[in-house]
């Protein structure tokens, strides 16, 4: 750890700064090589168009977390109930405001400028359970308590599951690992993943049981097929998870070299966004993909320390809660990418192209390094 | 505010470890993608990155036995404009109009079209497209391109056959050998985007194509033109439809020559020539039916009634069976009886008594009948199947005509009779100077053929033909007593107008009326052989619906003496005492 002085001084973590510049800029650097070519064809020869949008959104994320880390986090316990406030108005603006793209609604435009309020409802989710848990102290273990945290999590989540699903996952998520830190109990949290493991494992044949009870839409179940066999649907559901793998698979140990990409020419559809480690695996190989899970592996790591020596409960349970959000993005994206596990939209936290997410995680990050700002580092 | 609790550090710990298990777990994951399925999806993507162009391979050349090309490749351009490279689109119409002598508006449209090629012009040749490439405008695409071309143009034009727009063999030697001559088509596999777009700067797959093998024919291009020319003489002369020559080795089959004039142009045989297509008009044929009958080489693909030329195949078969000798003496009363019919004899009056030698050189048919009527229907068929005359010569060319021939079981006396001097009965031209060759070569038959071999081009690989000879059908000594019989035909008989001094010459007449007689159309035929004593080449003419006089011995005969004294001193044949003033 950074210099062990014997003074009273204040601790803050660069390594986790640092991490964040060399993943936004690597970043940058991948979506400008996944979308050159396809920007230059849609924007008029531009083919840093997503790049330098991502770049100046980047940039500003990065102002705004340098601002957030210097100040003291606490002040933002007393807003959360302001923040679900806002979070729910957002939701309900969109669902019936919202730009649909694709058959979604999942924008809001004031202006010109465009959001995903998802973003929003994501940080509001980490904010306001770390604060309201803290308020509950012993009482969350309790049936009381639990109902109250979950009458946060579950709707919010709910309500953005119904437009987009893996959002919704990944909010229910994070309150289930922020619930699993604060409390003292082990055994209803494994029982959980237990069964959800299972539920994976065993995901065919229960697919097909429950479309048979009609407890299944019919385009969900071949999702699973899909999962289970995408070479059997090229066309249908499979193309793009089959794309990925072409990408992955002609990588090899070395990949073909940055820049040296063909699946990103028009065959991976979208490569800047969701399907950017695909085209991380074609071009820099195996080597490349491991070392970028590896830096990721460097961020929950530091995560971990600044959780476990975090001032307070509520500092901790903040740096719980973005932990769990970038690990759970990083997990599932990866393994949608390598067809682990069916297909759903889930972007890698840096890396993919979105300009509202990369500013909340850089708010985000701003929290997280304003909690190791905190940290004494005498004794 | 609460402390962190050492139960919340440990949870986190637990929670920190879980997620780098997964991160581990997916790190294997693509270890397995990336290290053990990597060739899997690897061929994958490229099969779907790669697009296919081929590269023409040139088509093998057609060589005569000496070496001479006559089916060649030369080289042609396609122009086409690609839209989008264009930057001067006047300019370009104003070239492409002038040089390709196109309409003005048709280029224009072309040029204007929203497409990604447009093929302006096919076939240019190679002056003008390298004229066109001189002017380096922009977006015009000058391919070049290989196009079968033919340097004597209509010489044999039956046999070699040409090619179509894929330069595909389409008849003769070009489609019987279109294996050989084809060669393999390269490939070039360049790298594209999704959208089929060629990638700059990508490495391309290349597989050279391999060019098609020549193939060596027998044919000999001077000959040929002896033979044509001959053909062409007697055909004005005579105003008749059409005239084949073919010359032959007799001793191995190698064709010589192969002649049915009117040819037709190879380098464009689409068009039908004026005069024929006019005829051909009026008798309400469709333009493809008309090509076809172009096309047709009546030599292999027609059968009519031999004539008296087939009286050769009737004397050895009598000689071999030993129901005649040369010595042997017939009475011609000018017809015969059989059963109830009178047939005649060409010479009203009778030749009267002479011996079966004086009867061939007097191509005398009562003669003849009387050799079969002794041979019977049974012995007769047997030798016309040992001969070889009911099955096909086995010709190394496309569409030979099977022998039309009564059935054994339905032949009475008069078919016989009838048989015995060449008519009711029909064979392919071929299939005549192929059996008279085995008669007169000591009894082989052997398989008529123009292919010697094939050479790669680069000359290393060379592929012989092999024609075995076939059975022998004869003694040696009745193939003896023909040569002596037909050269006798020649030196004092009916084919004395093919004699020339100097040299031993066989061969005999004939004169066949075609079908229906009623129609008085006659073809003069000749089949002659030198030396007579060891046959080196043997030649049969035959004359379609000759007008004026037309027997085969006044008409026929002199054309084969003429093409023989032009091609024996030229094929190294030396001149002989006549056997006639020996014996």
């Amino acid at each position: 750890m950074a210099g062990k002085k014997k003074r009273s001084q204040r601790f803050y973590d660069y390594s986790l700064l640092f991490t964040v510049v060399f993943l936004t800029i690597f970043g940058l650097i991948m979506i400008y090589s996944a979308s050159s070519y396809k920007a230059q064809i849609d924007y008029d020869g531009n083919a840093a168009y997503f790049m330098i949008r991502q770049g100046l959104i980047a940039l500003g994320g990065f102002v705004v977390m340098l601002i957030i880390s210097k100040m003291d986090y606490h002040w933002y316990a007393r807003l959360y109930r302001l923040a679900i406030a806002v979070s729910w108005i957002l939701m309900i603006a969109v669902s019936l405001f919202g730009r649909e793209v694709n058959g979604k609604k999942r924008w809001i435009y004031i202006g010109s400028i465009g959001f995903q309020p998802t973003e929003i409802v994501k940080i509001t989710v980490i904010v306001a359970l770390a604060a309201l848990i803290t308020r509950l102290g012993r009482n969350v273990d309790r049936l009381a308590g639990l109902v109250r945290a979950a009458a946060i999590v579950l709707p919010l989540g709910a309500v953005v599951a119904a437009n987009n699903l893996s959002s919704g996952i990944i909010i229910c998520g994070i309150g289930f690992v922020m619930l699993f830190v604060a409390s003292k109990k082990k055994l209803p949290y494994a029982l959980c993943v237990l069964a959800g493991c299972l539920t994976v494992a065993f995901a065919g044949p229960l697919g097909h049981a429950l479309e048979s009870i009609g407890l299944l839409q019919e385009y969900q179940l071949r999702r699973i097929n899909v999962w289970l066999d995408p070479e059997a649907y090229p066309d249908s559901g499979g193309y793009q998870v089959l794309q990925g793998l072409y990408a992955i698979g002609s990588g090899g140990l070395f990949g073909k070299g940055l820049g040296e990409s063909i699946q990103k020419l028009g065959f991976v559809p979208e490569a800047q966004n969701d399907m950017i480690f695909s085209i991380i695996c074609e071009e820099l190989g195996l080597f490349g993909a491991i070392s970028l899970i590896l830096v990721f592996m460097f961020m929950i790591y530091r995560f971990m320390l600044i959780a476990s020596n975090a001032p307070d409960l509520f500092g901790s349970l903040l740096v719980v809660g973005v932990m769990a959000h970038i690990a759970i993005q990083v997990i599932l994206n990866i393994a949608v990418v390598t067809n682990t596990i069916p297909n759903t939209g889930i972007t890698l936290p840096f890396i993919s192209y979105g300009g509202t997410s990369v500013f909340f995680l850089m708010v985000e990050m701003g929290m997280v390094l304003a909690v190791s700002n905190q940290i004494k580092l005498e004794k | 505010m609460n402390q962190t609790l050492t139960c919340h550090r440990k949870k986190i710990a637990i929670l920190c470890l879980a997620c780098l298990l997964l991160m581990l777990g997916l790190a294997g994951r693509l270890f397995f993608l990336m290290v053990f399925r990597s060739v899997h999806y690897s061929e994958m993507a490229e099969d779907l990155h790669q697009r296919e162009r081929t590269i023409k391979a040139a088509r093998g050349r057609i060589l005569d036995r000496n070496g001479t090309v006559i089916a060649d490749n030369r080289a042609v351009c396609t122009i086409s404009v690609i839209r989008s490279q264009i930057t001067d689109p006047e300019a370009v119409i104003r070239l492409l109009t002038e040089e390709l002598e196109l309409d003005e508006a048709e280029v224009r449209r072309k040029v204007e079209k929203r497409s990604s090629r447009e093929i302006i012009r096919t076939n240019v040749d190679k002056e003008t497209g390298d004229r066109i490439r001189g002017q380096r405008l922009a977006g015009v695409k000058v391919d070049e391109d290989y196009k079968r071309y033919y340097p004597y143009g209509s010489l044999a034009s039956r046999v070699l056959g040409f090619t179509g727009a894929d330069n595909q063999g389409i008849i003769g030697l070009e489609v019987q050998y279109e294996s050989w001559l084809k060669g393999t088509p390269g490939r070039i596999l360049t790298m594209t985007d999704a959208a089929g777009v060629e990638l700059d700067g990508m490495p391309e797959d290349r597989v050279e194509p391999e060019a098609g093998a020549d193939l060596v024919t027998s044919l000999d291009v001077n000959i040929q033109l002896y033979a044509q020319q001959a053909a062409w003489k007697v055909m004005q002369e005579k105003e008749a439809k059409q005239v084949s020559i073919v010359v032959m080795n007799p001793k191995n089959g190698e064709i010589l020559a192969m002649v049915s004039v009117p040819e037709f142009d190879l380098n464009d045989p689409f068009s039908l020539p004026e005069e024929a297509g006019a005829s051909l008009e009026a008798s309400g044929l469709s333009v493809e039916e008309r090509l076809n009958r172009m096309w047709r080489n009546p030599v292999i693909n027609d059968t009519y009634e031999p004539g008296s030329t087939f009286k050769i195949v009737t004397a050895a078969a009598g000689l071999e069976e030993g129901c005649v000798t040369l010595e042997d003496h017939f009475f011609c009363p000018g017809y015969r009886i059989v059963e109830d019919r009178k047939i005649r004899c060409h010479k009203t009056g009778g030749h009267g008594s002479e011996t079966f030698l004086q009867g061939a050189m007097n191509s005398c048919n009562p003669v003849f009948i009387d050799v079969g009527q002794k041979l019977g229907v049974e012995a007769y068929c047997r030798y016309f199947r040992q001969f070889g005359l009911l099955g096909k010569t086995g010709v190394d060319l496309p569409g030979e005509a099977s022998t039309i021939m009564h059935r054994e079981e339905d032949m009475g006396l008069v078919e016989l009779a009838t048989v015995s001097f060449g008519q009711s009965f029909q064979i392919t031209p071929l299939q005549l100077i192929t059996t008279v060759s085995s008669v007169i070569n000591g009894g082989r038959r052997v398989t008529p053929h123009l292919a010697l071999r094939t050479e790669a081009q680069e000359g290393s690989r060379i592929r012989e033909f092999d024609w075995p000879l076939g059975e022998t059908i004869l003694s040696e000594e009745t193939s003896a007593s023909m040569r002596f019989i037909l050269e006798q035909v020649v030196a004092e008989g009916s084919g004395k107008k093919a004699a020339l001094p100097g040299w031993r010459i066989g061969g005999k007449t004939a004169t066949s009326e075609k079908l229906p007689r009623s129609r008085k159309k006659y073809i003069s035929s000749f089949i002659g052989f030198a030396p007579a004593q060891d046959p080196e080449v043997i030649a049969l003419i035959t004359i379609d619906e000759p007008s004026g006089v037309y027997y085969g011995g006044t008409i026929a005969a002199p054309v084969i003496g003429s093409l023989f004294e032009n091609i024996l001193p030229y094929l190294g044949i030396r001149q002989q005492e006549a056997a006639g003033e020996n014996s």
